[in-house]
């Protein structure tokens, strides 16, 4: 049974039928899935939840899927790692790392989006999944389509790094490369979208999505025993994730399933790409957009379709903004894989590095709960790293000379 | 010679099912407004009280009109005006 009522412009308020359509015909503003709360209450109890497998499907009432899903069956449920090693690091009570550097398949939460995104292609009667990409996205929609048996189009700026494009190539989709940035492939996309009954994950089919990225916040909640965490960081490049996971917390109040959410909800972006948090910074609603300059690629968007409402989440919930330069993504990312082991990719560093700066101003309370929403493995921007990393300790084969090393190893 | 403009598809039922217009120079705002002589009910779709709408993105030969001077910006003959509603992306 599916509780979904339709689709309601967040600007207007106008109601659309579900379809795959993603902008309001009369203002513009992007539509989103409107559910009927009173009808999950009490459908969706923690018992039903904690009795399905551990994917994203468990909360399938609030995810915009009619039917059962039968796709992405090990995506989602990643593991929240609870990181006592960075938190007496950074002096807080209780840290936690939600981890999606391990999701499934394609490790990055893009998965989870994508996951929702083709289950609805498939109930829409698509035939052909497409998306414009910088690298996860193209990942995601290459791997899930291929599982799925959908004809992919994957659309990315030709000047992409190697290693990210065989990322997508080794799943045999259609990919285009573009001669041109990442809002060229963006604008040429939209008019594809126009034109071929396709379904581009991230236009025609943007408003079920996005839904999939509630289910981080959903998995937190959990996790933590069923409760909000009292501050989280979330990285920013559209600010979609920030205003889903945000829901997601508010939905588990609205349906029953938890009984407060009092937390503080904070932006990480890279000083290369800060709109969002240039916007909080001077205590403005409007969005500057601007030329993204930053080794964080997968937050490298300019224009941020959900910025505005990002905004609103931060001010609504008492939260802030910070943003963090290349070098301290990069001692971030060594800071994350020292003490935690966990390999992130600059995204994750951009995350931890505007976590700490939020920590030493007070922003962040240091006796609560905080969670770090890590969204992407770091193997995949290694270059990011290239001269940052230690050398290795070279020798010949023999004892003697791996004693010689050993000797000055010992010595630091 | 006029300014070419391109229709994104939730606004073609106001232009005919045309997927590409013509208007005439001037600014952007004015290009709007002339356009909604042609196509009644095109200016308020996009545009509110002089400014161009929070979601709607519009590029003149591909730059996008906020880097250059927003609704004020000047539209010559030959330009193209793409109008593309904000589409998501990244995290």
């Amino acid at each position: 049974m599916s509780f979904i009522r339709g689709l309601k412009c967040r600007e207007c308020g106008r109601e659309y039928e579900i379809a795959p359509i993603y902008v309001c015909e009369f203002c513009f503003g992007p539509l989103e899935v409107v559910y009927d709360y009173q009808g999950i209450k009490g459908v969706l109890t923690r018992e039903v939840i904690q009795s399905r497998p551990n994917n994203l499907w468990r909360y399938r009432e609030l995810l915009p899927v009619e039917g059962e899903p039968t796709n992405a069956l090990n995506t989602g449920f990643t593991p929240l790692v609870k990181a006592d090693n960075l938190a007496k690091h950074l002096g807080l009570k209780e840290l936690y790392i939600k981890d999606d550097t391990v999701a499934h398949p394609t490790l990055s939460f893009k998965d989870r989006v994508v996951a929702v995104a083709l289950a609805r292609a498939r109930e829409f009667g698509f035939d052909t999944v497409a998306c414009a990409s910088t690298g996860n996205l193209a990942h995601a929609v290459s791997a899930h389509g291929a599982k799925e048996g959908f004809k992919r189009f994957i659309f990315i700026p030709a000047s992409l790094e190697k290693s990210k494009i065989v990322a997508s190539l080794v799943y045999e989709p259609n990919l285009i490369a573009v001669d041109g940035n990442y809002d060229d492939v963006n604008r040429l996309c939209s008019e594809i979208a126009n034109k071929y009954r396709w379904a581009f994950v991230n236009i025609n089919i943007r408003p079920f999505y996005a839904e999939g990225s509630k289910s981080q916040g959903f998995e937190i909640i959990e996790q933590l025993g069923w409760k909000a965490p009292d501050a989280v960081v979330v990285p920013c490049a559209s600010g979609s994730l920030l205003t889903k996971i945000w829901k997601s917390f508010k939905e588990m109040k609205e349906v029953g399933l938890i009984d407060e959410v009092h937390t503080k909800v904070f932006a990480a972006q890279a000083t290369g790409c800060s709109p969002i948090v240039a916007a909080i910074k001077q205590g403005i609603d409007v969005i500057k957009p601007v030329k993204p300059d930053t080794i964080a690629k997968s937050l490298a968007i300019g224009n941020p379709a959900d910025g505005f409402y990002a905004i609103h989440v931060i001010r609504e919930t008492g939260g802030y903004g910070e943003d963090a330069s290349d070098q301290e993504i990069i001692d971030a990312m060594k800071l994350l894989a020292r003490t935690e082991g966990i390999f992130a990719e600059t995204a994750g560093g951009v995350t931890l590095a505007s976590a700490i700066k939020l920590i030493n101003s007070g922003k962040i309370d240091k006796n609560g709960t905080t969670v770090l929403c890590i969204t992407g493995n770091g193997l995949k921007t290694q270059e990011a790293l290239s001269g940052h990393t230690p050398e290795p300790h070279y020798i010949k084969p023999n004892i003697n000379s791996f004693e010689e090393v050993l000797a000055k190893i010992k010595k630091v | 010679m006029a300014v070419k403009v391109k229709i994104p598809v939730p606004l073609q039922r106001i232009t005919q099912g045309k997927e590409e217009v013509e208007a005439e120079a001037g600014t952007v705002i004015s290009l709007v407004n002339d356009l909604n002589q042609k196509y009644p009910g095109l200016a308020e779709r996009i545009s509110e009280n002089g400014k161009i709408r929070r979601f709607v993105n519009v590029y003149i030969n591909e730059e996008d009109i906020r880097f250059l001077k927003s609704e004020d910006t000047s539209v010559k003959d030959g330009d193209v005006v793409s109008i593309v509603p904000a589409i998501a992306g990244g995290i």
